[in-house]
């Protein structure tokens, strides 16, 4: 029996791995001789000049927003006013990577604690500058791994993995790093497999680097020394992966519809607008989701309404033209958020949680509002509430809204009121659909199923409990869909059920002709519905 | 003669205020000017280069920030013109720009 030559990290993106090792040399532990003040200063002049060609070179080779960003960089670097502070420190005898680190770790700090997420966002533009000009410093630029290799590193620049050829396959392992990290992001994009935070022997096996090491996306794990057995399995699983992968990729940029060619609309979720930075709008009907919690972390407080704006803004312009949801705030309860949610309550899924929240704090929902009216003079914007219970909590915001819109009016701002629709999560709203004054209905189904099943996914004992396929829930969805079709309302559904590839049959045979999901689940999810053939229920 | 001093101001109404993209074309622009040109957020100071974009960034203008600005040099009435004008014209930021689609992967 072979020993366990598995080591485990967290799963950062999915795929299949197998290639020689390349270990990528540390910047950090470069080694160079220290040589006088006016070498040292030299040398970062140098390293200077080689980051602004590489990034030349790059910014002619990338697309328009990417290329804007590296022109930024340019600019940034070749300004003397970016190294002064280190040409100083390097006058009073430190060494020029020293140097340079701590006159930009300063000003990433900087960038990083600021209140707006447009100067907030710079902090990792900074870093990626600061990390070119030390590669360059310590000779570690250079460094390109071999086509199909599995890199291991402590942590990746996203300018970096976007300058290697993926196309030959291959896979990422890092020490350090997050799975929601930009580099991690792209690495999904691109479907590169990725896994992170790995913890590994400090002294690697001698037969790694020259014979083929395991990358398992998925399940977040390397093997650095497998057997010819494993190496045999893992490539037939690899291969299996990679047809069926290539299999729905093709669905994925042409809408979905049925096998007997009924239109299904494919939206996508958004929890971060980072995330849509390097995803083809090309590939959905719209953002059926946009979870707007994130605007509310992180920061010393909570977020104004220009701020909210420019990102409603940047969300609207990627979708040209798509219809885009924004779900308002949907805090409470487990998520609390500084300076808004109150006391901890003894059973939080019943407490104050999304629209009761909002109606309970209405001087911060107005500026959410207020941000969304003024985006929604901009494009085709929805406004969706989450938890709704009862009609009247639809109608209580449709007035605030209209107060903020008459005030934004007078002021002589741009704004439009836009569709207001809800959430059905609530077994309430799922049962008395036809109650609610709502331009539109997106069934939350994981909320509807814990709901509805009196059991929570993250309670191990009775997480099998926590089924969408339960017929009593299959059931409330049914019904939400045809009062959708009666009444001529659109009905999606935008919980976990509309990317699983088990749930997609019964929601299409229920009805269901709008569906939801995580941008990666999109491929498959149109595969899915290209298979199912069944007849629109009356 | 050459040392007229010229200064003007003007209200940031860009929405995402004075961040990467603009920085970069308000310091590009005050290069095109040989006058010295300063930039502050009130007369008092502090001061200072309009044509280092490393500085600029890190005034992290937000909207509705007034901008002071102050040239000296043969050509300063010029460049607080243009300046002020790029200002007002919020950096050229297209309100609503339109993103562009990459036209591959848009096969069938």
């Amino acid at each position: 029996m072979p020993a366990d030559t598995w080591h485990s990290g967290r799963a950062a993106a999915p795929g299949l791995a197998a290639g020689p090792l390349f270990e990528m040399p540390e910047a950090s532990a470069g080694r160079r001789m220290q040589g006088s003040a006016e070498q040292e200063s030299e040398a970062l002049r140098a390293a200077l000049g080689r980051a602004i060609d590489d990034i030349t070179i790059l910014q002619q080779a990338t697309s328009t927003d990417a290329a804007e960003i590296l022109e930024f960089q340019v600019a940034m670097l070749s300004d003397d006013a970016l190294a002064e502070p280190a040409m100083e420190q390097i006058a009073h005898g430190m060494a020029a990577e020293a140097a340079w680190r701590e006159a930009m770790d300063a000003q990433i700090a900087g960038y990083a604690s600021s209140s707006d997420e447009y100067f907030r966002a710079r902090a990792g533009d900074l870093a990626d500058m600061r990390d070119r000009v030390l590669d360059h410093l310590l000779g570690t630029a250079d460094v390109v791994p071999p086509p199909g290799a599995i890199v291991l590193a402590t942590d990746l620049a996203p300018s970096r993995f976007l300058a290697w050829d993926w196309s030959a396959g291959g896979g990422v392992a890092l020490k350090g790093g997050s799975p929601t990290s930009h580099v991690a992001m792209l690495a999904r994009a691109r479907r590169v497999p990725m896994v992170v935070g790995l913890t590994l022997p400090a002294r690697l096996p001698e037969k790694a680097g020259a014979a083929t090491v395991l990358l398992d996306g998925a399940q977040g794990r390397v093997n650095l020394a497998p057997e010819a057995a494993e190496i045999a399995e893992f490539e037939r699983r690899r291969a299996g992966e990679l047809a069926a992968a290539a299999h729905w990729e093709s669905f994925l940029h042409r809408p979905a519809s049925t096998g007997s060619g009924e239109r299904v609309l494919t939206q996508v979720n958004v929890a971060d607008p980072a995330e849509l930075d390097h995803l083809d709008p090309g590939i959905c009907d719209g953002i059926g989701l946009v979870r707007t919690e994130f605007l509310f972390h992180d920061r010393a407080g909570l977020p104004d309404e220009d701020s909210q704006f420019a990102v409603y803004r940047r969300i609207l312009d990627w979708a040209a033209g798509r219809p885009v949801t924004i779900r308002t705030l949907d805090a409470g309860g487990d998520k609390p958020i500084r300076g808004l949610t109150g006391e901890s309550e003894s059973n939080p899924f019943l407490g104050v949680r999304g629209i009761r929240l909002s109606l309970a704090r209405t001087e911060v929902f107005r500026i959410q509002l207020r941000a969304l009216a003024r985006a929604a003079a901009l494009g085709p914007l929805k406004v969706m509430l989450p938890m709704v219970t009862i009609p009247e909590e639809v109608s209580d915001t449709a007035l605030l809204l209209r107060d903020e819109i008459a005030a934004l009016g007078k002021a002589g701002i741009d704004c439009r009121e836009p569709d207001l629709g809800i959430m059905v999560e609530v077994p309430a709203a799922a049962l008395a659909v036809e109650r609610f004054p709502a331009a539109f209905f997106s069934i939350g189904s994981n909320d509807l199923t814990q709901y509805v099943t009196a059991a929570a996914r993250d309670i191990t004992a009775v997480a099998a409990l926590n089924d969408s396929a339960n017929p009593a829930v299959l059931e409330l969805i049914e019904r939400v869909a045809r009062f959708g079709r009666h009444t001529g309302r659109e009905v999606s559904l935008c919980g976990d059920a509309g990317g699983d590839p088990a749930m997609i049959p019964l929601l299409l045979e229920r009805g269901v002709r709008n569906l939801s999901m995580a941008p990666a689940m999109l491929a498959r999810a149109k595969a899915v519905i290209a298979g199912w053939s069944g007849p629109l229920p009356s | 003669m050459s040392d007229a001093r010229v200064t003007g101001m003007a209200e940031i109404t860009n929405p995402t205020g004075l961040h990467a993209r603009p920085a970069v074309k308000l310091t590009k622009l005050a290069k095109a000017f040989g006058a010295r040109i300063e930039l502050a957020f009130a007369v008092e100071g502090p001061w200072i280069d309009a044509k280092s974009v490393v500085k600029v960034m890190a005034l992290k203008a937000p909207r509705g920030a007034v901008l002071h600005f102050t040239a000296e040099g043969g050509d300063a009435a010029a460049a607080i013109a243009a300046l002020l004008d790029l200002v007002r014209r919020d950096f050229d930021e297209a309100p609503h720009e339109p993103v562009a689609l990459p036209e591959q992967g848009h096969a069938g």
